[in-house]
C-alpha cells in the first residue's frame, strides 16, 4: 500500500478511537475494548472500500455493513461521524436519553446504520438476507459484517454460516475480531471458539486469516474476497482488544465499563500523540 | 356454507396467486409440504427459498431482505415462528419494523396428532408483545386469501396464524376484508360473543343453540387481534352488558386477554374467556381434542348464559 493511503487511514483510524472513547466516556458507559480492536478495519471499510454515500444514506445500491457485534457501537458511530454520515459532535450524547445514539445500534434513527444490531448472533444473518436479495435482484452492492469471536458462541451464528455457504453467497464477507477475550473471561477459558478458521472452512466458506491491524493485510483480505466467486469469505482477524491505548490492550475489564476522566485524558494523549 | 378447507391450504393458494400481482419471495424452514408455501414454489421456483430447519436465521434473513426494500414471507409452524423464533422477530423484525409477512401455520390445539411440542397456544399472547406488530387470525379460507393481500398491501411487520384443520367457508367471494376492523356476523342484544379463527364458526353454531333457550347474542369476528377493533368491542359490550371470547390459544395473552384489556378500561362487563385454560396440548384426533379442551359451541354457550347470570 503507496505511503499516502496507510497514513490517511491510520489517521482516519485514530479518529475512530478518539470518538469511541468521546462517546463511551461522556455516557460513562459502553464497550471500549471491542471498539478499538476494529477501528482499524472500520477505516479500511469506509476510507478504502465501501461505495457508500453519507449525503444519501439510503442509496439502494450501496456496500451494506452490518455490525453483528453490536455493542461496539461507539466504534461504527464515529466511523459514521469521521466519514460524514452524523456530526461528530453528537458522538457525546452517546446513550443519552434524549440521543438518537442507541447503545446499540438502530437504523431507523441513525443514518448510515444499514441494521439494527446489538443481540449477538443476528447481525450475520440479516447480512445474508441483504446479500441474497442483491442475487435476487442481480445487484452489485457487498455486504460486510463484523462478528466478534466470543460472538460465535451463537448457535445462529452457524445457521446463517450454512445459509451462505449453501446460497454461494460471495457478495458476502464477515469479519471475526478475534481479540481473544470475552466478557468473563479469555475466549479459550469461556467457550472454546477455535478454531475459527477450520469452523467457516467446513461451512464452506473461503477464509483467510490477517492481523487485523495491519493495512496490508486488511487489504489483501478484502482482495481474496472480491477475487472469490461461488462461496462467501471469511477474514479471521488477530486484534488486540483495547488497541491503541496502553492501559486497556487485552484487559477482559474494559469490555464493558466507560473511563474516569483521569483515564480518558490518559487514552486522548495516547491516542493524539499517533496523529 | 361451502366445503371445508384450512386456511393454511387457502394461504399457500393466496401466495401462489398474488404471486403474479406482486413482487414478494417466500422463505420457508423444511416445511414448505406442510405450510403449503410449496404452492407457490411450485409456480415461482425462483422465488421461494429453502431455509432449512434453522428458524431463527430465517427470520433475521427475511429482515435483511426487507431492508432492501423487498417484502419477503417467513413460513414455519406457529410454535417455531412466535416460539422458538420470538426474540429474531422482536428485535430483527419488530424493533426496526421492517416489512416482513410471517405466515404461521398449524397454530393451536386442532394441529392434532403431533401433540404439545407443536401445538402453539401461546404465539398471539408473545406477538401482541411486540410493539408494532400486526396480527391476523382468520376465520377462513376466504378471509385467510384476504388477509395475505392485506398483509403485502400493509406497511409494516405481520402475523398471520393459520390452521391446520379443514374448517368451513364462512364468507362469500365478495367478501370484504378490512385490516383492524371487526367483523358483525350476527347482531344481538343479551350477550356478546367475540370469537377469532376456527372459533368463529363455533360461535355461531353457539348463537343457534342459544337462540333455543330464548338468548339472542351477538357475533363479532374478530380476525385483527392486533390491532384491536376497540370501537366495535366497546359498542357491542355497551348493548349487550356481558361478554363471552372464544379462541384456539390460551385464554392467557390471546383474545380474550384483549378484549378485557380494552373492556376493563373502558366500560367493564363481565367478560368470560373459552379457550385453552392454561394447559398443554396433548395427541389426538382434532374432534375428541376440541371437545377436551372445551373449544366447543356447547361450552361457549354455557358460558354465554354465565356472563350474562354475572350481568349487574
Amino acid at each position: 500500500m503507496e505511503q499516502a493511503k496507510m497514513t490517511m487511514l491510520k489517521e482516519h483510524a485514530n479518529n475512530i478511537r478518539l470518538g469511541a472513547l468521546e462517546a463511551v466516556y461522556n455516557a460513562s458507559s459502553g464497550h471500549p475494548g471491542g471498539s478499538l480492536s476494529i477501528a482499524d478495519l472500520l477505516s479500511y471499510l469506509y476510507f478504502a472500500e465501501m461505495k457508500v454515500d453519507a449525503k444519501n444514506p439510503n442509496w439502494e445500491d450501496r456496500d451494506r455493513l452490518v455490525l453483528s457485534k453490536g455493542h461496539t457501537a461507539p466504534a461504527l458511530y464515529a466511523a459514521l461521524a469521521e466519514a460524514g454520515f452524523i456530526p461528530k459532535e453528537d458522538l457525546k450524547t452517546f446513550r443519552h436519553v434524549d440521543s438518537y445514539l442507541q447503545g446499540h445500534p438502530d437504523m431507523k434513527h441513525t443514518p448510515g446504520v444499514d441494521m439494527t444490531s446489538g443481540s449477538l448472533g443476528l447481525g450475520i444473518s440479516a447480512a445474508c438476507g441483504m446479500a441474497l436479495s442483491a442475487k435476487i435482484r442481480n445487484k452489485d452492492y457487498r455486504v460486510f459484517t463484523i462478528l466478534g469471536d466470543g460472538e460465535i458462541g451463537e448457535g445462529q451464528v452457524w445457521e446463517a454460516a450454512m445459509f451462505a455457504g449453501h446460497y454461494d453467497l460471495d457478495n458476502l464477507c464477515a469479519f471475526v475480531d478475534w481479540n481473544g477475550l470475552q466478557i468473563d473471561g479469555p475466549i479459550t477459558e469461556v467457550m472454546d471458539s477455535t478454531p475459527i478458521d477450520k469452523k467457516f472452512e467446513a461451512f464452506g466458506w473461503n477464509v483467510v486469516m490477517i492481523d487485523g491491524h495491519n493495512f496490508d493485510e486488511i487489504a489483501d483480505a478484502v482482495e481474496s474476497f472480491k477475487a472469490t466467486s461461488g462461496k462467501p469469505t471469511c477474514v479471521v482477524m488477530k486484534t488486540v482488544k483495547g488497541k491503541g491505548v496502553s492501559f486497556m490492550e487485552n484487559q477482559c475489564g474494559w469490555h464493558g465499563s466507560a473511563p474516569n476522566k483521569e483515564q480518558y485524558e490518559q487514552a486522548v494523549a495516547e491516542l493524539t500523540a499517533n496523529n | 356454507m361451502a366445503d371445508k378447507i384450512a386456511t393454511r391450504e387457502a394461504y399457500g393458494n393466496a401466495l401462489a396467486e398474488l404471486g403474479e400481482k406482486y413482487d414478494f419471495v417466500v422463505l420457508d424452514a423444511d416445511l414448505a409440504a406442510a405450510t403449503k408455501t410449496g404452492v407457490f414454489r411450485k409456480k415461482f421456483p425462483e422465488r421461494h427459498f429453502e431455509c432449512g430447519i434453522a428458524e431463527g436465521n430465517m427470520m433475521t434473513v427475511a429482515a435483511g431482505i426487507a431492508s432492501t426494500g423487498m417484502i419477503p414471507f417467513v413460513s414455519t409452524f406457529a410454535m417455531f415462528a412466535a416460539g422458538r423464533a420470538f426474540e429474531q422477530v422482536r428485535n430483527s423484525i419488530g424493533y426496526p419494523h421492517l416489512n416482513v409477512k410471517i405466515g404461521a401455520t398449524h397454530a393451536g390445539i386442532s394441529v392434532g396428532e403431533d401433540g404439545a411440542t407443536h401445538q402453539c397456544n401461546e404465539d398471539i399472547a408473545t406477538m401482541r408483545t411486540i410493539p408494532g406488530m400486526t396480527i391476523i387470525n382468520p376465520a377462513d379460507a376466504i378471509e385467510a386469501r384476504a388477509c395475505v393481500e392485506a398483509a403485502i398491501n400493509h406497511d409494516g411487520p405481520v402475523y398471520m396464524r393459520f390452521g391446520r384443520l379443514a374448517i368451513p367457508t364462512l364468507y362469500g367471494d365478495d367478501y370484504k376484508f378490512e385490516l383492524g376492523k371487526g367483523v358483525m356476523m350476527s347482531e344481538g342484544k343479551d350477550v356478546t360473543i367475540v370469537a377469532t379463527g376456527l372459533m368463529v364458526h363455533k360461535a355461531l353454531e353457539a348463537k343457534e343453540l342459544l337462540k333455543n333457550e330464548g338468548i339472542d347474542a351477538e357475533v363479532i369476528n374478530i380476525h385483527t387481534i392486533k390491532p384491536l377493533d376497540r370501537d366495535m368491542v366497546i359498542a357491542s359490550a355497551k348493548k349487550t352488558g356481558c361478554v363471552v371470547t372464544a379462541e384456539e390459544h390460551n385464554i392467557i395473552g390471546g383474545l380474550g386477554s384483549a378484549v378485557a384489556e380494552a373492556l376493563s378500561e373502558t366500560c367493564p362487563v363481565p367478560v368470560l374467556r373459552v379457550g385453552v385454560e392454561d394447559q398443554f396440548g396433548r395427541s389426538g384426533k382434532v374432534p375428541p381434542l376440541l371437545e377436551l379442551y372445551g373449544l366447543t359451541a356447547e361450552n361457549i354457550a354455557a358460558k354465554a348464559k354465565a356472563s350474562i347470570a354475572l350481568k349487574k
